[in-house]
């Protein structure tokens, strides 16, 4: 029997991530600017968060002198910070010096994902502590805290209310980014910057400010994804790799919302439980098939973007100068 | 005096062309720039002495024979990824899609080497391993083009996330073939008779691809430099306008050459798989597909000067991993510093297509 109770947590789990991701994304992007490094830029995210938490607590003396209060703004600031220096990072490549975006990204995933794993496997031996691994769990606890009463209110607190508080948040920013976008003056010449940096230009917009607040706003956000990751999902463990492909899943998942953070917060869910289906569906002892199962999300993307450019519907286009260097004086 | 309105403090303007040693001269420097920046964070990190660190680098690429034979091996297979992902990007296609069409060829290599075991001889198990693997990597490849020609569907995510189709589709082959069952993985294909493993050149193990992709780079050169195909793809990169109003049919270009870049991808599948490692693992191609695209564009797709840089980025990558074993640190290490050197090159290809002129200098020429 298909456990819907217990499946649609979990899908909610493993959509958050995404989720964070895919909203920062999606506001990069609509600068005009293709992050390429948001796999980078989520283990950044995830991994400073983790060395800040790591260091609080090897400070204290003893495991109950932590603060709740010290024991979440510290990783969450640290993770903030770890990801906007990325993402100034990118658009100081991109924007002031115009590299290529492809490149620039590319080069930004090689660096984060080794930031992350080099840190994450010789964090210990860097400090000359003396702890077997890098277990946060006091921290841990404080993020994926949920509400006190959740568990009384049976199936209903179980899918809607046992959630750590940044999963709230990422639906809230989500939501947020969405009516930004889509209803505010600042995501009209967001847009336009993303959609012809030249008419922008020739209209007042400031492009290169643009372009650098989006992209390093998106770039925290998607952070914040990495941070959610090792602290709520994966009880304040890190392991090296284990955040594994989600940031390019994040990706797709942008295409797959037609650049729409409100429609993320649904397909986030529904990415998350396609990502685990494999665990549900009763195959056996047919372990090939659920390969075939991890794959879903990838091809339905594929679908999705090929029937997208197929209807060619103006408002479902990619942003039309998106992963295009601007510069005033070209032609 | 008359008041004058002061102009920004700086102006950026575009270059018309450089001399080439001007260009190179610029990117020596960023190289040296980054290898004194990467000696900072190696010392702050490690606290060793940098000088050592580079020195530890060199022997971990060149050390021995046999590090500089495998230093070689492993750069000829980049090299011919990169080769592969050059003539869609001289036509401003941007395939990330070269690990996914690697895999696919590898995959194909496998199955030849698997199905075909104790059916048929070895010279024809060969054959059809060459004609599979190409084959693989072309569909791979083509999947996309089609769609970009046909809809103009938006090919860096189409054939970014082709990539992970082929991972999944790699996995589910491993799991259905494992040996023993059970163990997650496939083991060396044919252990005990070597059917289907591509020939040793003159008794070394690491030759045969070395000299192949050495034919592969000089055909390439030729095809992009001196054929006609070579220039309908140079037209298009320019502007697709201009190929269609002199009588190019773009969609006809963007498809053949997209097919030939996964069949070269799908030939370094073949070398990976028959000629290396003679086992198939999701995580074959290791990241090569997405380093290939840095090597092409760092050389500025020219299939020459890519020889120096698919062996730089090899040697980071072998180097690296020395320095991290010497000083037990995490393999990883390779990683962050690639990276960084990969920024200052990016970065300085700015002073090569850019003119910064200040206002005070701006003021002078008036």
């Amino acid at each position: 029997m298909f456990d819907l109770v217990s499946f649609i947590p979990r899908a909610v789990m493993q959509g958050i991530p995404l989720l964070l991701g895919c909203t920062g994304e999606t506001l990069t992007e609509k600068s005009g600017n293709l992050n390429l490094g948001l796999p980078g830029v989520m283990y950044v995210g995830g991994i400073s968060g983790v060395i800040g938490s790591f260091l609080y607590e090897q400070s204290l003396t003893s495991p109950e002198a932590i603060n709740g209060f010290l024991a979440v703004s510290i990783p969450l600031a640290c993770c903030l910070l770890g990801s906007l220096l990325m993402g100034l990072l990118y658009c100081f490549l991109t924007v002031t010096l115009r590299a290529n975006q492809n490149v620039t990204g590319l080069a930004m995933t090689t660096f984060g994902v080794g930031f992350g794993n080099f840190f994450g496997g010789s964090l210990i031996k860097l400090t000359d502590s003396e702890v077997p691994s890098i277990a946060l769990s006091a921290t841990s606890a404080y993020f994926s805290r949920s509400l006190p009463f959740a568990d009384s209110l049976g199936w209903f607190g179980q899918i809607f209310l046992c959630y750590g508080f940044l999963a709230y948040v990422a639906i809230v920013i989500a939501f947020i980014c969405a009516y930004v976008l889509k209803r505010t003056r600042v995501g009209l010449q967001l847009r336009a910057v993303g959609e012809n940096p030249n008419t922008a230009d020739a209209a007042g917009i400031n492009v290169n400010r643009y372009k650098y607040v989006a992209t390093c706003v998106g770039c925290m956000i998607a952070g914040l994804g990495g941070l959610y990751y090792v602290m709520d999902y994966a009880c304040g463990v890190w392991s090296n790799d284990a955040f594994g492909d989600r940031g390019w899943l994040a990706l797709a998942l942008v295409i797959f919302t037609i650049w729409k953070p409100n429609v993320a917060v649904f397909a986030s869910i529904l990415f998350g439980g396609l990502y685990i289906l494999y665990l549900f569906i009763p195959t056996g002892m047919n372990l090939a098939v659920k390969e075939l199962y991890k794959m879903l999300p990838y091809v339905v993307t594929i679908i999705v973007l090929v029937i997208s450019s197929m209807r060619n519907k103006r408002e479902n286009q990619p942003p039309a100068s998106l992963g295009l260097a601007y510069f005033r004086e070209e032609r | 005096m008359n008041k004058q309105i002061k102009g920004p403090l700086v102006h950026i303007v575009k270059r018309g062309n450089m001399p080439w040693y001007g260009a190179w001269g610029i990117r020596a420097l960023a190289i040296v720039l980054a290898l004194v920046a990467c000696a900072l964070v190696t010392t702050v990190t490690t606290g060793e002495n940098p000088i050592q660190v580079y020195a530890a680098m060199i022997d971990g690429a060149f050390g021995t024979a046999r590090k500089t034979w495998i230093t070689f091996q492993n750069m000829s297979v980049l090299l011919c990824i990169s080769l592969a992902v050059t003539p869609a990007f001289r036509m401003r296609f941007w395939n990330i899609g070269a690990e996914g069409q690697t895999l696919a060829g590898c995959l194909a290599t496998a199955a030849c080497m698997i199905l075909l075991a104790d059916k048929v001889p070895g010279w024809f198990m060969i054959c059809t391993m060459i004609l599979a693997s190409i084959a693989a990597g072309a569909v791979w490849g083509l999947i996309p083009a089609i769609f970009k020609a046909k809809w103009n569907t938006n090919e860096t995510l189409f054939t970014l996330m082709m990539n992970y189709v082929a991972t999944q589709l790699v996995a589910y082959f491993v799991i259905l073939w494992e040996v023993p069952k059970g163990a997650g993985k496939i083991g060396i294909i044919n252990q005990s008779s070597e059917l289907g493993w591509l020939p040793q050149l003159f008794g070394s193990k690491y030759l045969l691809s070395i000299v192949v992709v050495a034919i592969v780079t000089v055909l390439m050169y030729l095809y992009l430099n001196y054929t006609k195909h070579g220039y309908e793809i140079a037209v298009v990169g320019e502007s697709e306008r201009t190929a269609r109003y002199v009588g190019i049919k773009v969609e006809k270009v963007i498809i053949r050459t997209m097919a030939l870049s996964g069949a070269v991808c799908g030939l370094a599948g073949l070398l990976l798989v028959g000629g290396i490692n003679h086992t198939v693992t999701t995580s074959i191609v290791g990241g090569r597909g997405f380093t290939a695209v840095m090597v092409s564009w760092l050389a500025k797709f020219d299939p020459i000067i890519m020889i120096f840089t698919s062996l730089l980025l090899v040697f980071l990558e072998r180097g690296a991993s020395e320095i991290s074993t010497d000083f037990g640190l995490n393999q990883s290490f390779s990683d962050i510093i690639t990276g960084i050197i990969l920024f200052f090159i990016i970065g300085c290809e700015f002073f090569i297509n850019y003119k910064i002129s200040f206002r005070k200098a701006a003021g002078k020429e008036d």
